[in-house]
């Protein structure tokens, strides 16, 4: 298994650690993972799967929780907007 | 309609992974019935045994022999014939012992003769000024992402809110590089000396403790002290912090914030197992109110892995059948237990907390409601209603306990799906319960 794998983020390509969850990939790319009802970034809080404050869309996927998903190599992740 | 190939029974079903969970599916499985455990995580493990992104597997063995209690457990599991399912959340029971549970490919039905809830626990987050900042993150929360590959080596964390967790999360993020200016504990410094002293009877705690003081020292721990705001522009960039008596801001990359732990008991309460006081009660099998379902572990009370394990273990020998083994822990469980109390008495919330949000600050963040569209209801139902808070995805899990210490509200009860579920799924809930209805609409005219 090689150590690093190669995910986007919003287009942008970010190296990750294998076995690292999405919402670390976002967080690496310097995104946010979604915009609240009133247009404030948010980002994961939780890391557990309660919080849904991490969600994202993966490979056309919406409302994944981010922190529940491993990273694959060439993962297509777009933040919410 | 779901073909019957997609269900699949189990004598024993466990729902959750961590240390309860798995206790109690290995000593259902030694005994000899067929056992499942489901997790929604991509293994197992639950948050206490989570392991490292890119790190060995819980099995994996050192010099041939597994080394810690989580990989004891998760060599015990593998050979005990448990069959593992992960990557699967529960979000129904549509019909009489049997789940409804949707993973990435699509959902599945598991059926059960007992059933046993290990649902564990989550932390409590309470409300103030810049809490939804981007890097402030839960206490656990932050040690997931680290675990989960977050680079942490050279980041400035404070550490902040109340219960073991802080120092457990302080010590494993400063081993892994982070500095830690601060970590602030609500608690008073008398409620921590009392409970250093009642330790004598958990001589393992103390070791625990001492493990930590070592892994912590030159780090600042500051009692009577916590968290006032978090500012920055688009993301976190400091901390304010009440440190005994007086306001400080301390610059930081992310702020570790949590305020104990609150049981999962959405799952058992929709199943209707009677929950009192938040938690879930259960007789001396750790039966719940409910034939056939047990719960173990965090949902009964907050009282770590240490208790977790046993009741797992008396769970899992009780719903195999085998009452006389599981009588044999109960006084283990005992002591586990007065371990909780004591944990709940020492880390309860003190009221100046009360008034940490502004009237603009968010106090529901799925639906961005904030404190002043909140204080003047009287109860959880009317501020939903009229509000909409705790009706986005979260369902309530994070501001559910935040008003019922901000304003006393009790929870509602709980609805289908206990997580939000996509259409396919839902689609499989209605066509259940239509058929049901079919066969009801028959039974009262007769049939066709």
């Amino acid at each position: 298994m090689p150590n690093q794998l190669t995910v986007t983020v919003n287009g942008a390509e970010v190296i990750v650690p294998s076995g690292a969850t999405v919402a670390v990939a976002v967080v690496l790319a310097g995104q946010a993972c979604r915009m609240s009802v009133t247009g404030e970034p948010r980002g994961p809080l939780c890391g557990m799967g309660i919080c849904f404050e991490c969600r994202v869309e993966i490979d056309g996927n919406r409302h994944v929780r981010s922190c529940q998903t491993v990273c694959a190599q060439g993962m297509d992740i777009c933040t919410e907007k | 309609m779901m073909s019957r190939e997609q269900r699949q029974h189990f004598d024993v079903l466990v729902i959750g992974g961590g240390p309860a969970g798995q206790a109690a599916a290995v000593c259902a499985a030694e005994s000899g019935v067929r056992v499942g455990i489901v997790d929604d995580n991509p293994s197992l493990g639950g948050q206490i045994w989570r392991a490292e992104a890119g790190g060995p597997q819980l099995d994996q063995k050192s010099n041939g022999q597994p080394n810690t209690p989580a990989a004891k457990w998760a060599q015990r599991l593998r050979a005990s014939g448990a069959e593992v399912l992960c990557g699967l959340r529960v979000v129904d029971q549509p019909e009489e012992r049997v789940l409804l549970a949707e993973g990435s490919s699509g959902f599945r039905e598991l059926e059960y003769e007992k059933l046993v809830l290990a649902t564990g626990a989550r932390e409590r987050f309470l409300p103030f000024p810049g809490w939804t900042l981007p890097n402030v993150m839960g206490a656990g929360g932050l040690q997931a992402m680290v675990k989960g590959g977050l680079p942490i080596r050279g980041k400035r964390v404070v550490v902040a809110g109340t219960g073991p967790l802080l120092l457990a999360v302080a010590a494993y993020l400063r081993k892994h590089g982070a500095q830690i200016p601060l970590i602030c504990e609500q608690a008073s410094w008398s409620s921590l000396a009392r409970f250093g002293t009642a330790l004598v009877r958990w001589p393992n705690k103390i070791v625990q403790g001492l493990q930590l003081k070592r892994d912590l020292a030159g780090v600042q721990l500051a009692a009577n002290s916590w968290v006032l705001a978090a500012h920055g522009q688009a993301t976190l960039e400091s901390a304010v912090v009440c440190h005994a008596g007086k306001v400080e801001s301390i610059s930081c990359d992310y702020l570790a914030c949590g305020f104990h732990l609150i049981p999962n008991v959405e799952l058992p309460s929709l199943l209707g197992c009677t929950i009192s006081h938040g938690r879930v009660q259960v007789d001396d099998f750790q039966q719940t109110t409910v034939p056939f379902v047990y719960c173990a572990g965090e949902p009964t009370s907050i009282g770590g892995v240490e208790q977790a394990l046993i009741e797992g273990q008396i769970a899992g020998l009780a719903s195999a059948g085998q009452e006389t083994e599981a009588r044999t822990l109960f006084a283990k469980r005992k002591k586990a237990r007065d371990f909780a109390k004591l944990l709940d008495r020492t880390f309860c919330l003190r009221s100046e907390l009360r008034s940490l949000p502004l009237s603009e600050t968010t106090v529901c963040r799925c639906e961005d409601v904030p404190y002043s569209r909140l204080h003047q209801h009287t109860s959880w139902r009317a501020a939903k209603l009229q509000t909409r808070c705790g009706m986005g995805p979260c369902q309530g899990r994070v501001c559910g306990p935040a008003t019922q210490f901000l304003f006393k509200w009790n929870p509602d009860s709980i609805r289908p799906p206990v997580f939000p579920a996509r259409v396919e799924t839902l689609a499989v809930l209605a066509t259940q319960s239509a058929t049901q209805l079919d066969l009801q609409h028959s039974e009262v005219t007769g049939g066709q």
